[in-house]
C-alpha cells in the first residue's frame, strides 16, 4: 500500500491504450479528501477514460489507482460502495418518474426501500426536482435529467464523487444552477472530481486544476496560478473617434499589468490585466466616462481553454482521436472545446450598480 | 474453537448478506424493465401484433398448401408458431440490452455495488412476464383460428409452461449478441437474423421430413423441433418423455455456455 497521506484518490502511472490509440499516457495525480479537482482538456484527451479507470469501468494497462485507499482494480467491490458516477449522459430511465429513478438507485445500493424513499425525497427537493418527483422522466429537460442523474449518484452518501462533464451541453441557466448544488456537495465534505471543457468551470469550481492533452498531465496547480500562467483577463477596448485612442489608452493603461496591444485599424486596444474580478470593467467605465470618452465596445475576457493550451503547450488545443467514451460526446454535437466568456459591459454595469 | 466458530458464523452471515443483496438487485431490475413494458403498451402492442399477424399469414395463406398428414394445419403449426414467437420476441433482450450500454445506464450499473448478474437476470425476467402475455394470446388467437387442446387442462397448462421457458435459454443468446456487438445497427440486423433458420429449418409450420435428407439431420436436432415436438404431445397426447428429455437438455446446454458469456460481457463492456 503506498503512502497516501489523506488522498482520497491517488493515481500513479495510469495506462491505458484502445488499439493503436493511447488514451492515457502514464496519469500521476492526488485529490485530498473534501477537495474538488478540475480536469479540463478538450474531447479525446482522456478525461473520461480516466474517470472510468477510477470509478472500476475500466481496467488500466499498468499503473495503480486508489479511491479512499482501495485499490480500483483489486477492490472494485469496496470502491463502488463509496463512489458517486455521474455524467454527460443521464442514465435514468424515460418511463419511470424521477422519484422511481432515485429509489431504484438506492435500492442497487442496498439501502433498504424506505431509507431508499426517504434519500429519494431529500434529494430530489434538494436539487429542485420535487415538483416533477411523480412525473415521468420523459418529460423532464435537459437540465432536470442532469440534475436527476446527479440526484441517483448521491443517493447512497459517496464520499467521492466523479462528475464527468456534468454541464456539457446545457443551457447556461442550468449551467449556473448545476454549479451551485456541486458546490454545495463539496460544502458538505465530499471529495470531487470533476472533467470539464471549460476552463471558466473548472475556475469556478475546483481547488486545483490539473490540465490534460493526449492522455498526459501538461499542467496542475490552484486555477489562479494557471490563469496567471495563461495571462489573466484581458479588457479589450474600442473608441468611437479614432483621435480619443490615445487618450483612451492613456486612462486605461494603469490598470494593467502589461503594456497594451493597439490595433490602429479598428481601434481597439487590448489591456492584460491578471487575473481580476469585474470591478476593473466598472473601473475603466468610470475612467472612461470622467475622461469624456465614447465608446463602441468595452469587455472582459476570460482566457478560453484554448488560451490556456496554446500559453502552456505551445499548440492550439486540437481535438485528438476520441476515445472509445469521448467518441460519444462528439456525436452529440459538442466537438472542439472552445468557449470565450465575454461579459458585456451593459449587463455587467447594471448587475454592478445594482449591487451598489 | 470458538474463535473459528465466531469466524465461519461471521463468514455465513456475510455470505447470506451478499446473497440476499444479490437476489434484491435481480427483482429490482427485473420491476425496472416490467415497468417499462407496462409503461409504453405501444412496444407491448407491437410485440403481440406481429406474432398474431404470423398466425393468420400461416392458417390462412400458406397453411392451404403444407399437407400434414393425420391432422388439421391449424392442430399442427400453434404450437409452432407459439415456439417461433418466443423466440422472436428474443430480439427486443438484444436491442434493449445493447440500448442500456449505449445511453450508459449499464455502466452507471456497473459503477454501483449492484451484482453482476443482476441487470441480465433483471431482463430474463421481465422478458419471461412478456413472452406470458405472449403465449395466452397465442393460445387465444390459436383458439379462434381451429386449435384446440386434447389432452385436459394440466397438459395445457404444461405446454404453456415449456413455450415460456423455452424462451429463456433463447433470450440468453439474444443477450450475449446485445451485449457483445456494440454497433446498435448490427444488433438490429443480426439479432434478427439468427432466429429465422433457427426456428424455420424446425419442425414448427412443415413436417421435417418433407426436407432434403441433409437439412432433415439439422431440423431434427434443432431444440425448436424439440420444444415443439413436446408441445403437440402435451396438447394432444402422444410420445412425451425423450422429446422433453432432449429440449431440457439443450435448455440446460444453451444457458450453461451463453449465460456466462453474457455475463462476461456484460462486465466487459466499456
Amino acid at each position: 500500500m503506498p503512502v497516501q497521506g489523506d488522498a482520497a484518490i491517488w493515481a500513479e502511472g495510469i495506462k491505458k491504450h484502445f488499439g493503436s490509440i493511447r488514451a492515457l499516457d502514464g496519469i500521476d495525480l492526488e485529490v485530498a479528501r473534501g477537495t474538488t479537482l478540475g480536469l479540463l482538456g478538450p474531447n479525446g484527451s482522456g478525461k473520461t477514460t480516466f474517470v472510468r479507470v477510477l470509478a472500476t469501468l475500466t481496467h488500466p494497462d499498468s499503473g495503480r489507482a486508489f479511491v479512499e485507499g482501495h485499490d480500483v482494480v483489486h477492490d472494485a467491490t469496496r470502491v463502488r460502495r463509496l463512489i458517486g458516477l455521474a455524467g454527460q449522459f443521464s442514465a435514468v430511465d424515460d418511463h419511470l418518474t424521477g422519484f422511481e429513478n432515485i429509489v431504484m438507485a438506492g435500492q442497487l445500493f442496498h439501502l433498504d426501500r424506505s431509507l431508499a424513499s426517504n434519500r429519494a425525497r431529500d434529494l430530489l427537493e434538494r436539487l429542485d426536482l420535487d415538483d416533477a418527483a411523480d412525473r415521468r422522466v420523459k418529460t423532464y429537460s435537459g437540465g432536470m435529467r442532469r440534475r436527476l442523474d446527479l440526484a441517483a449518484s448521491l443517493v447512497a452518501h459517496p464520499s467521492v464523487i466523479f462528475l464527468d462533464e456534468p454541464t456539457t451541453g446545457l443551457d447556461p441557466h442550468s449551467r449556473l444552477g448545476l454549479w451551485e448544488i456541486i458546490r454545495e456537495l463539496v460544502r458538505d465534505g465530499a471529495t470531487l472530481l470533476l472533467t470539464t471543457q471549460y476552463l471558466d468551470e473548472a475556475d469556478q469550481l475546483a481547488d486545483q486544476i490539473v490540465l490534460i492533452d493526449h492522455g498526459r498531465v501538461i499542467a496542475h496547480g490552484p486555477p489562479e496560478e494557471l490563469k496567471d500562467r495563461v495571462g489573466g483577463d484581458v479588457l479589450e477596448c474600442q473608441v468611437v473617434p479614432p483621435d480619443r485612442l490615445g487618450d483612451a489608452i492613456r486612462v486605461l493603461e494603469p490598470l494593467g499589468i502589461a503594456a497594451p496591444q493597439v490595433d490602429r485599424v479598428t481601434g481597439t486596444f487590448h489591456v492584460a490585466v491578471g487575473s481580476t474580478n469585474s470591478t476593473v470593467l466598472v473601473e475603466a467605465v468610470r475612467r472612461l466616462d470622467a475622461a469624456g470618452i465614447a465608446l463602441t465596445d468595452l469587455a472582459l475576457h476570460r482566457p478560453s481553454l484554448d488560451d490556456a493550451f496554446l500559453s502552456l503547450t505551445g499548440h492550439a488545443a486540437v481535438t485528438g482521436e476520441p476515445s472509445a467514451s469521448d467518441d460519444e460526446s462528439a456525436h452529440r454535437g459538442n466537438r472542439g472545446g472552445r468557449r470565450k466568456l465575454k461579459r458585456r459591459v451593459s449587463r455587467q454595469f447594471v448587475e454592478a450598480t445594482e449591487a451598489v | 474453537m470458538a474463535t473459528v466458530a465466531l469466524r465461519l458464523d461471521h463468514a455465513d452471515q456475510r455470505l447470506r448478506t451478499r446473497i440476499r443483496w444479490s437476489l434484491g438487485d435481480a427483482a429490482v431490475m427485473t420491476r425496472r424493465y416490467s415497468l417499462q413494458l407496462v409503461r409504453v403498451p405501444t412496444i407491448l402492442f407491437f410485440a403481440l401484433l406481429q406474432p398474431v399477424m404470423f398466425v393468420l399469414l400461416f392458417r390462412y395463406v400458406l397453411g392451404g398448401s403444407i399437407p400434414v398428414p393425420g391432422t388439421t394445419y391449424a392442430e399442427y403449426f400453434i404450437p409452432g408458431a407459439i415456439v417461433q414467437s418466443t423466440a422472436f420476441s428474443s430480439f427486443g433482450t438484444a436491442v434493449g440490452l445493447n440500448f442500456d450500454v449505449g445511453r450508459g445506464l449499464v455502466d452507471r450499473i456497473r459503477a454501483m455495488p449492484t451484482a453482476r448478474f443482476a441487470v441480465l437476470v433483471g431482463r430474463l425476467a421481465s422478458d419471461t412476464v412478456r413472452s406470458l402475455g405472449m403465449v395466452i394470446v397465442l393460445v387465444g388467437v390459436g383458439y379462434a383460428v381451429g386449435f384446440r387442446f386434447e389432452n385436459g387442462v394440466g397438459a395445457a397448462i404444461a405446454m404453456m409452461v415449456l413455450a415460456i421457458v423455452f424462451g429463456v435459454p433463447i433470450c440468453c443468446i439474444a443477450a450475449t449478441i446485445g451485449l457483445t456487438m456494440r454497433d446498435p445497427e448490427a444488433v438490429q440486423s443480426f439479432g434478427l437474423i439468427w432466429l429465422f433458420p433457427l426456428t424455420f429449418i424446425s419442425g414448427a409450420f412443415v413436417r421435417v421430413q418433407s426436407m432434403p435428407g441433409w437439412l432433415q439431420v439439422v431440423a431434427r436436432a434443432n431444440p425448436v423441433t424439440l420444444a415443439v415436438d413436446s408441445m403437440r404431445s402435451f396438447a394432444y397426447g402422444g410420445p412425451l418423455e425423450v422429446h422433453l428429455l432432449e429440449t431440457i437438455a439443450w435448455m440446460v446446454g444453451i444457458l450453461a455456455v451463453f449465460g456466462p458469456l453474457a455475463i462476461r460481457a456484460y462486465k466487459r463492456t466499456t
